[in-house]
């Protein structure tokens, strides 16, 4: 208990005396995290859609694919990336292992079937009732994309976080490629992982809350998004 | 949006069927139908609950594959320009999870690019004047088929299919959409409905096409039709008796 409470202590010192180092690491993850969510949901939110809507052969087999991938070991993804990525693999060359570019990359690997499965999932429900609409409107697919994709707007957004909350809590990938490198690819996981084993539990804590606060506030102005749009029946 | 419908297009009538069938799985929705609409027309599909009506106007809009015979619209075979043409008022009105203006914006950005101040002027021909900010799937029933009237309305369709348009539907938004289909018809535009409501077809069409188990078994003129059926069915049905 005595443990807790000290961790409480000390995040909240953390946070309220903004420790140069804290925020360094807090701002790294979400950075990261941000731009591997960016990129994810620009390829991923198009490609769900298309899968969903377009009925072609081995369209189901791409889907069973993405779903398998959804649950990618992160160390075996950070193993694949530095193989690819370092001096001897096939895009060392790039010179990017041990950055935050190599972190964003391993995520979107994790990332990107999370976006593609549920958008797909969650387009398809739309699909079903928007396709004779769309079909007699002659509806072109570009824009019909465009469509499910706003209409869906509020449900792609718990399709964001899912992605978001496996970018920001994921360890196993980014300290393969990252090399948890101080002032440089330290993120809070990471962080957590070096401060355990260093037995300093405390910080470790400290830190965990705050990631824990982090998800506490997106799923709170989710919930409060979607509450909005239940009531106007957008979902 | 011009008063003048068919500039720069096509003219789609008269539609002729020639032998067509649609089979959905093993079952033949469509039996070679043979029948003609002819041009600013305002035909009646009637017959009794799965004669196939809503195939039949689905078909004419491209929704359903035709597995033989022919489908014209004025000696042209169905294309994406030719469905362009079209408008197709559903039974049940799919909306779009946008506010009503950003419904009509929706279709108006895919084909004319209508003003707002256009799209307003159809909303309240509709009987939607205000609405314009409303969540639209929080419309009541008849608002929101007049809705996805005004939507038809602002392609500036050649040819108008209505399913059912006026189903379940109050005496308001009842006469406010027959209005809307004679105003459309006297511009020029043929009109082809199903409904139930044989009073409605008496004040409304001008042709009739009497479907049972997805054939044709009579097409006349409105006034003949109700005046004197051929068929023992379109007796039947026309009195009220069930149809086996």
């Amino acid at each position: 208990m005595n443990i807790l409470l000290e961790a409480f202590k000390q995040s909240f010192e953390l946070v309220f005396t903004l420790n140069a180092d804290l925020f360094e690491i807090l701002l790294l993850s979400l950075k990261v995290s941000f731009f591997s969510l960016f990129f994810s949901c620009l390829l991923g939110l198009p490609l769900g859609t298309f899968l969903a809507i377009k009925n072609f052969w081995g369209r189901d087999i791409i889907l069973i694919f993405f779903n398998t991938m959804m649950g990618l070991p992160p160390v075996v993804v950070g193993l694949i990336v530095y193989l690819l990525i370092s001096r001897s693999g096939p895009f060392g060359w790039l010179g990017i292992l041990y950055t935050p570019t190599a972190m964003i990359i391993a995520q979107m690997i994790l990332i990107i079937p999370i976006i593609v499965s549920l958008t797909a999932q969650t387009i398809e429900d739309i699909h079903q009732e928007y396709k004779s609409l769309f079909y007699s409107l002659v509806v072109p697919y570009h824009k019909a994309i465009i469509a499910y994709l706003f209409d869906a707007r509020y449900l792609i957004l718990t399709v964001m976080l899912a992605g978001f909350g496996r970018a920001i809590s994921e360890v196993g990938a980014v300290i393969i490629v990252g090399g948890n490198i101080d002032h440089l690819t330290r993120v809070m996981t990471t962080t957590i992982a070096l401060e355990t084993s260093k037995g300093n539990l405390s910080l470790a804590l400290a830190l965990g809350i705050i990631l824990l606060s982090i998800a506490l506030i997106t799923n709170f102005i989710l919930i409060s998004l979607k509450i909005r749009a239940k009531r106007r029946m957008y979902v | 949006m011009s008063k003048k419908t068919f500039v720069g297009a096509h003219d789609l009538t008269p539609i002729q069927f020639k032998d067509l069938s649609v089979i959905l799985g093993q079952k033949i929705i469509l039996d070679k139908i043979n029948c003609k609409i002819k041009s600013n027309s305002i035909t009646a599909v009637l017959g009794p609950n799965g004669a196939g009506k809503s195939i039949f106007l689905q078909t004419i809009n491209g929704l359903f594959s035709i597995q033989s015979g022919r489908l014209n619209f004025n000696l042209m075979e169905i294309n994406q320009e030719i469905r362009k043409q079209q408008a197709m008022v559903f039974q049940n009105p799919v909306l779009l999870r946008r506010t009503v203006i950003a419904n009509l914006q929706f279709i108006s950005n895919l084909r004319n690019k209508e003003s707002n101040r256009l799209l307003k002027k159809i909303l309240s021909k509709v009987g939607l004047e205000g609405y314009e900010k409303k969540p639209a799937r929080l419309l009541s029933g008849g608002e929101k088929q007049r809705l996805s009237m005004a939507r038809a309305l602002i392609i500036n369709p050649n040819l108008l299919l209505l399913d059912e348009p006026t189903a379940n539907l109050d005496p308001y938004s009842l006469n406010l959409i027959e209005d809307l289909v004679l105003e459309e018809n006297s511009i020029g535009k043929t009109i082809i409905f199903t409904t139930h409501d044989m009073s409605q077809a008496k004040r409304l069409a001008t042709d009739v096409i009497f479907l049972n188990k997805g054939k044709v078994l009579e097409q006349t003129i409105s006034k003949t039709f109700f005046k004197s059926p051929k068929t023992l069915e379109a007796q039947k049905y026309i009195n009220g008796e069930i149809l086996i």
